[in-house]
Formats: C-alpha cells, sequence, structure tokens
C-alpha cells in the first residue's frame, strides 16, 4: 500500500503534464487509443511470463508503441479527421487484450490487469514508476519549448527545422512509458485517467500552460492520495477510486474553476471602460 | 538585416494533394527584393505554392531553387487561437534559429521581440495569452513574429482576410517596409485593387500558370477570364498529365 502511494505520487508528477499537451493539440481520445492499445501487450507478457513486471512492461511498451504509430499513420491518412479510426482501434484493442488474459488466467487476473491493484505493486513496479516519472520530467524540462511549439504551430516547427515530427514521437514515447507505469497501481483502463482528468480539470485553473501544468500536477497528487484512501478503507479496486477522485476534482473545477468555470461565468461582470 | 542573396527560382514546379496537381508545371523566378502578388481563383494552388516553398510540402516534379531563409505567414484559420500562449512567447518563437530548441532567449532577443509587439501597435499587450486577442490582433502578433524572424525572403497567405481597414492598412505598410528594405516578398491576395495599386509584380495562378510578370501586363481582362474559365472547368476524373509522361 504504501508503495503503492509513492507510485501513485511518482506518476502524478510525470502524467499530468502530458495530459496537458495531449489537451492542447485535442488528442485525448489518443490517449485512451494508447491506454487501451497497451493492455495486448500486457497480456501477451502475462501469458508467456505471468504476473511479473519486467514480460508485462516490455510487452506494454512494444504494443503502445506500434499503436502510437498506427495512431500518427491514420492520422496523416483521414488528414486530422481520425477519431472513427481510433475509436475502432482502441475496441479492438481492448477486445482483444481481455480475450489474452481470460485466455491465460481467471477473473482476478482480469480485474487487476484493467482496475488495477494497490497491493500489486512490487519493487519491480515501484521502480518502473520512479524511474518513467524522473525520464518523463527530465525530458519535458529538455524539450518544453518545442513541444510547446509543435502544439501551437506544428507547420512553422517544421519550417524553421525543429524537428516537429520526431519530438512529437518522443512525447507519444512517455506517453506510452507513463500509461505503463500507471497500469500496476492503477490497472490499464484507469491509468489513463490519472492522465487525463487533472489536466482537463486543470483548464479552468489558469490560463497559460505553465500554470496548467502545475495546477494538473496538484490535482494528481490529491486523486492519488483521496483515491488510495478511499480504497484502503472502503476494499475499492484502487484505479476506479483514484479516478473517481480526479474526477470529483474535474467536477469542482468545472463548477469553481476561476478560467471559465460555471459560477465564474455567471458572477462575472464586465469590466469599467 | 541580411538582403537576398538570390531569386526564388521555381523549375517545372508540380507539387501534389493525392496525385491532384495543386501548382502544376510552374517555371519563374522571384526577383530578390520583389514584391510579388499571388492571385487567383480558389484552390488555384496558391497557398500550396507558398508552404512548398517555405519547404512543408515535397515537389512531385521540378524543383524550388532559394539561397536564403524564408519565412511564412500562415493563414490565420490553420493556427489554434485558443492556445494557452503568451503574446510576447508567441512572439520569441520567430527567434528559433537563435535560440534553438533548448537555448534561453537571450535579453537582447526579448528586447527584439518587445519592439515587434510594438511595432505592430500591441503595446502592453506582452503577457496577455493569444486566445484572449481579436482576430485582427492576433494577425498582427503573426507579422510580429515575422518581424522577429528577419528572413530575407517573406511569404505572406491571405495577410490581410478578416482585418479591419486600420489593421490592413498597417499590416500593408509593415510589407512596404519590407521591399523597401530589399526583402523578397510574395503574398497570396483576393483584393484586385490593393494588388493594383501597392503590388509591382503579379503572379496569377489557376493550377497552371496563367500569367507572371508587372502587374499591369497580368491582370489584364483576357487572362482574368481565362483564369475563371480554367477554375471552373477542372475535372473531376482527370487522366494522367501527358506533360508528365514528355518530361
Amino acid at each position: 500500500m504504501r508503495r503503492a502511494l509513492v507510485g501513485c505520487l511518482a506518476v502524478s508528477l510525470a502524467a499530468p503534464p502530458l495530459g496537458v499537451f495531449l489537451m492542447l493539440r485535442r488528442m485525448s481520445l489518443t490517449a485512451d487509443v494508447l491506454g487501451h492499445g497497451i493492455l495486448p501487450g500486457i497480456a501477451a507478457g502475462f501469458l508467456l511470463a505471468g504476473l511479473s513486471v519486467p514480460a508485462m512492461a516490455l510487452g506494454g511498451v512494444l504494443a503502445g508503441l506500434v499503436v502510437a504509430l498506427g495512431a500518427g499513420a491514420l492520422s496523416r491518412a483521414t488528414g486530422g479527421r481520425e477519431d472513427a479510426a481510433l475509436a475502432a482501434l482502441y475496441l479492438c484493442a481492448l477486445a482483444l487484450g481481455v480475450v489474452m488474459v481470460a485466455m491465460g488466467g481467471g477473473t482476478a487476473e482480469l480485474t487487476q490487469l484493467l482496475f488495477g491493484s494497490a497491493l500489486g505493486v512490487d519493487d519491480a513496479a515501484l521502480l518502473l514508476m520512479a524511474a518513467t516519472a524522473t525520464l518523463s520530467l527530465g525530458v519535458m524540462a529538455f524539450a518544453w519549448r518545442p513541444l510547446v511549439l509543435e502544439c501551437f504551430d506544428p507547420s512553422f516547427a517544421r519550417a524553421v527545422g525543429a524537428w516537429g515530427g520526431g519530438w512529437h514521437m518522443v512525447f507519444l514515447a512517455l506517453v506510452v512509458l507513463n500509461l505503463l507505469a500507471a497500469f500496476q497501481a492503477l490497472g490499464t483502463l484507469m491509468g489513463v485517467g490519472l492522465m487525463m482528468l487533472p489536466a482537463v480539470a486543470a483548464r479552468h485553473w489558469s490560463r497559460d500552460v505553465g500554470g496548467m501544468v502545475y495546477a494538473a500536477v496538484a490535482l494528481a497528487v490529491v486523486a492519488s492520495f483521496g483515491g488510495l484512501l478511499l480504497s484502503f478503507h472502503a476494499d475499492l479496486p484502487s484505479g476506479p477510486a483514484v479516478v473517481l477522485v480526479a474526477g470529483l476534482g474535474w467536477v469542482v473545477s468545472l463548477l469553481f474553476g476561476p478560467v471559465e468555470g460555471v459560477t465564474a461565468r455567471l458572477r462575472r461582470r464586465h469590466l469599467a471602460g | 538585416m541580411t538582403r537576398p542573396a538570390a531569386p526564388v527560382l521555381l523549375e517545372n514546379l508540380t507539387v501534389c494533394h493525392e496525385r491532384r496537381p495543386a501548382v502544376h508545371h510552374l517555371s519563374g523566378a522571384f526577383a530578390p527584393g520583389s514584391l510579388t502578388a499571388i492571385v487567383g481563383p480558389n484552390g488555384a494552388g496558391k497557398t500550396t505554392l507558398l508552404r512548398a516553398i517555405a519547404g512543408l510540402h515535397k515537389p512531385q516534379e521540378g524543383r524550388i531553387r532559394t539561397a536564403d531563409r524564408v519565412a511564412l505567414l500562415p493563414q490565420a484559420s490553420m493556427l489554434d487561437r485558443g492556445f494557452p500562449i503568451s503574446c510576447l512567447d508567441a512572439v520569441m518563437l520567430g527567434l528559433w534559429r537563435q535560440s534553438g530548441p533548448f537555448r534561453a532567449v537571450a535579453p537582447a532577443g526579448r528586447a527584439q521581440a518587445e519592439a515587434a509587439l510594438e511595432a505592430v501597435g500591441l503595446r502592453g499587450f506582452q503577457k496577455r495569452p493569444v486566445g484572449s486577442l481579436s482576430a485582427g490582433q492576433f494577425q498582427r502578433v503573426l507579422f510580429a513574429r515575422l518581424l522577429v524572424q528577419d528572413a530575407p525572403v517573406i511569404l505572406l497567405d491571405e495577410p490581410f482576410n478578416a482585418l479591419d481597414a486600420r489593421t490592413a492598412a498597417e499590416m500593408l505598410a509593415l510589407v512596404k517596409a519590407w521591399h523597401g528594405e530589399g526583402r523578397t516578398v510574395a503574398a497570396v491576395l483576393h483584393d484586385l485593387d490593393l494588388v493594383e495599386r501597392d503590388f509591382p509584380q503579379t503572379l496569377l495562378l489557376a493550377r497552371d500558370p496563367i500569367g507572371w510578370g508587372p502587374t499591369a501586363e497580368v491582370l489584364t481582362a483576357a487572362n482574368r477570364l481565362r483564369a475563371r474559365r480554367m477554375a471552373e472547368g477542372w475535372a473531376e476524373d482527370a487522366a494522367d498529365c501527358d506533360m508528365d509522361q514528355a518530361a
């Protein structure tokens, strides 16, 4: 349980900033697709080696990178209108993953892989979470400007030779890694929640990218704490508990956030002059 | 500032969208220091031509030769205007050549960006998020970024669209100033009165080039009619171009 908490806090530092960039690029759905896309890889690792972190992680990374490349290709082939194709892709990946897990194990394993288990976080999983967070934060600090430029004006990025596509792939690889790091504690279905919900909620707290990132991290930390406590005391699966708390954070942000929050809109009077 | 060293040469240039040519066997040159309007009906390949010169589309055939750095003002509709970035940061992205992806922006660069904001009439807007700007103000930010880029060759894609008269006039003054400094400038435009008044050179494009030269010689009634005819007559089921096989 303590390991799960430390691990979730590590993921809370690294995943929400990635979520902010995904949201700004209108790629929220892509995160979902990647989250589901790693499941068949994890399931393959599980079939071959049981509940072993290295095997499942390796399978997950490979599957995730394949899906990331595939989603990128779909996006280019459909000229940015890829949402239908992406929905099809992630349904297939999810079904395939569930079938594979069911072939090799029972309902208990399936629930653990899909929804996470705080007690399933062993030292290897914790190491993976911490390493991923360190790497992600390092890369994001290093590549902040190209990432922002790639989001704001991809054509300009290419025109000034900023290696835009390359940064995008690095970025997607980080997303895959973070989803993978989250899955032991939160499950593949719910790991996306800790990435996207704080990011979406952060929109209501700040008008600039940096502020959104801070707000998203803060919300994710609170959700991790609250969710794991809830899961521990009420005996709930940890993934949905954390995501529910994050969802509560989103609703609160939507209602009371200063930027385009519901009450801020109702109360706002126009400025003088 | 660096003056253009050489013309922008187009040699038998064809650029395609899904095998359909948007620019078709275009040859010619933008002379160093020239100010050219690119006009033609919708879908004539004007945007594609600019983007190809800026290196964003690969030519299917032929080639583009430029010895100089090219800066492009994109159509405003191609950008996410709600993006959470401040005006100053957006302008400072134009310093990419100096700052690169990682280095900090030097104080001189920051001063340059602030001066550019002031030059486009956005003094005091440094910290404003671009999402809070009107369409005209956003276009001013993009012009400020061009100022900071300081490129010898400047390409403008519908720079005055959706601008009120005053903003358009002020941005036109910037364009003329660039011309006066000896930069090569080409702009996609729809307002033919403006072209006849302020742009010495014109390229009339209807996928195939109709005319390229001094504006008065290109914008004849006969040429305009021809461009319109070609725009109306584009076949949906065109066969492979026989010029391609000959080439």
